[in-house]
């Protein structure tokens, strides 16, 4: 079982959860969040004062999937946030160790989907 | 001619809440807009206050009520830069109040209409482009139309057509004029029929408050006197509002399953729609019909045709006032009452008032119909209308003016 986290342009989310639908990847949590990479922040101004490098809004969604949906998932995210421009994001894999349904208190893979 | 003391007081004072209208307004669309684009709002409706005031005084005030020009087209130049427009009354307007309180409060009904056509094509619009419409159109098409029904010597005015407040002049030219932006500007990225999630109702029904609450000036102030008409209007405005937010949340719980907060705010405005050409001309129970009907002819224009017909009006400008304005101006022509206002409606056995209501009608929505497309198409060929997707995407507040409506951390 992997663990997926991606932080990705916001307006591209919409994007990203019908190309997750198309590899039948429901289940997903997502979080608006602030940050900055090589894409340097953007610049406001405040009574004629600029102010540099503000962090940009980006997504971050994470999805947990047993092994067989790791690429098909990491392929729908690529396929969904890609703009080709910096700035489109990044996608983390982690081991998951286990899950739990809280209903059922079914575990590992069975709880997963 | 003597200035009345309590009729210019009232006058003043209706002014200034007019005035207040339209940051009401910015508040009513900007709570529907997405956050990234609430500023854009905001600020696209306060520099109309500025902008337009600078051009009412100038110009616009002439066009709009100087000396009949052009067989009833258009007002002349005789009051161009305010030049005979002082303290004592004009003979012809507002007779017992001084002439500038009355083209002070005439330039508030001068900005809030442009300003109710933002929602049209809020979202995606260039501020440069919008700016330069907008005088050309306050100039071009609300000048002469304020005319044609409220000039001395205006060819609807002289036809007998009855607009208390403006359902003509502000609400049908206004809701036309966003229908033809809609459609000419195209959808916004991403829409496929439905709404984007509103990014804040409580400044919605914020919003629609000040504005039921400024229309009072609006409405009641357009009798230009402290007197019975001004009450007949202030009433049949407070009641068509009541009736017309009832409505539409009823018929959401009905349709939908819940009666909403939007809906119920959205109604409100609707009515008040309504009854703003009739206020002065109908009787207080009248109001009923009058604002429940504007809800529900509302509603089917909202919620069934514009979907059916998939234009991306963001804020229904033309399903709430278009829809609204026509129902209003009808109705006046069906409901009025000599008692009330001197001259009856079709209920009373006149059918020529109905006439000259929808003659007053179908005028407008040919003359603002026309006027925005050609103003629109020349604008964009030379400045440009619509900002690049890019911008779109990231939200005018950052891509129009640079800043931002909120903080996601401190």
């Amino acid at each position: 079982m992997k663990y997926i986290i991606a932080v990705i342009q916001p307006h591209m989310l919409d994007e990203v959860r019908e190309e997750l639908k198309a590899a039948q990847v429901n289940l997903i949590t997502v979080t608006p969040v602030l940050g900055c990479g090589r894409q340097q922040g953007i610049t406001t101004i405040y009574r004629g004062m600029e102010e540099m490098g503000n962090l940009l809004k980006k997504v971050k969604i994470e999805i947990a999937v047993t092994d067989p949906f790791l690429q098909p998932t990491l392929d729908a995210i690529r396929k969904g946030a890609r703009t080709g421009e910096i700035g489109d994001g990044k996608i983390f894999v982690f081991d998951l160790e286990d899950c739990m349904r809280i209903r059922t208190g079914e575990m590992g893979a069975q709880a997963i989907g | 001619m003597e200035v009345n003391g309590g009729d210019t007081a009232f006058v003043l004072m209706s002014a200034a809440l007019v005035l207040f209208m339209t940051p009401g307004l910015a508040f009513f669309y900007g709570g529907l807009v997405r956050r990234k684009n609430f500023l854009s709002v905001l600020m696209q409706c306060f520099i109309l206050i500025c902008v337009i005031t600078l051009q009412w005084v100038i110009l616009g005030y002439s066009l709009s009520f100087g000396a009949n020009s052009l067989g009833g087209l258009i007002g002349g130049l005789n009051f161009l830069g305010l030049s005979g427009v002082g303290m004592e009354p004009s003979p012809d307007y507002g007779t017992t109040i001084p002439h500038l309180a009355f083209m002070a409060f005439q330039g508030m009904f001068a900005v809030i209409t442009p300003a109710l056509i933002i929602g049209a094509f809020a979202e995606r619009i260039k501020f440069s482009g919008f700016l330069v419409f907008m005088v050309i159109w306050a100039t071009l098409v609300y000048d002469p139309v304020c005319h044609w029904v409220w000039g001395v010597g205006g060819w609807m005015r002289n036809l007998g057509a009855l607009d208390f407040a403006g359902g003509t002049v502000v609400h049908i030219n206004a809701g036309v004029a966003a229908l033809v932006m809609a459609l000419l500007i195209g959808k916004r990225e991403g829409y496929k029929g439905g709404p984007f999630t509103p990014h804040h109702l409580p400044f919605v029904v914020l919003g629609a408050s000040v504005l039921w609450f400024g229309w009072f000036g609006f409405n009641a102030g357009s009798a230009l006197a402290a007197d019975g008409a001004a009450a007949n209007a202030f009433v049949t405005t407070n009641i068509s509002t009541a009736a017309a937010g009832l409505t539409w949340a009823l018929i959401e719980w009905k349709h939908n399953g819940s009666p909403t907060m939007l809906g119920a705010a959205t109604g409100a405005v609707a009515g008040l729609v309504a009854i703003t050409p009739a206020c002065g001309f109908v009787g207080p129970m009248a109001a009923i019909p009058i604002g429940a009907g504007s809800s529900a002819l509302g509603f089917v224009a909202v919620a069934v045709i514009k979907p059916r017909l998939g234009y991306d009006d963001t804020l229904d400008v033309f399903g709430v006032h278009g829809v609204g304005g026509v129902w209003g101006a009808l109705a006046t022509g069906i409901f009025a009452q000599k008692s009330v206002g001197g001259t009856d409606g079709l209920l009373f056995g006149n059918f020529h008032q109905f006439g000259v209501q929808a003659v007053s009608v179908l005028a407008t929505i040919a003359y603002a119909a026309v006027m925005t497309f050609v103003l629109y198409k020349l604008v964009d060929a030379v400045i440009g209308m619509r900002v690049t997707k890019k911008d779109e995407i990231v939200g005018l507040d950052i891509s129009q003016h640079r800043e931002a409506g909120y903080t996601v951390l401190e």
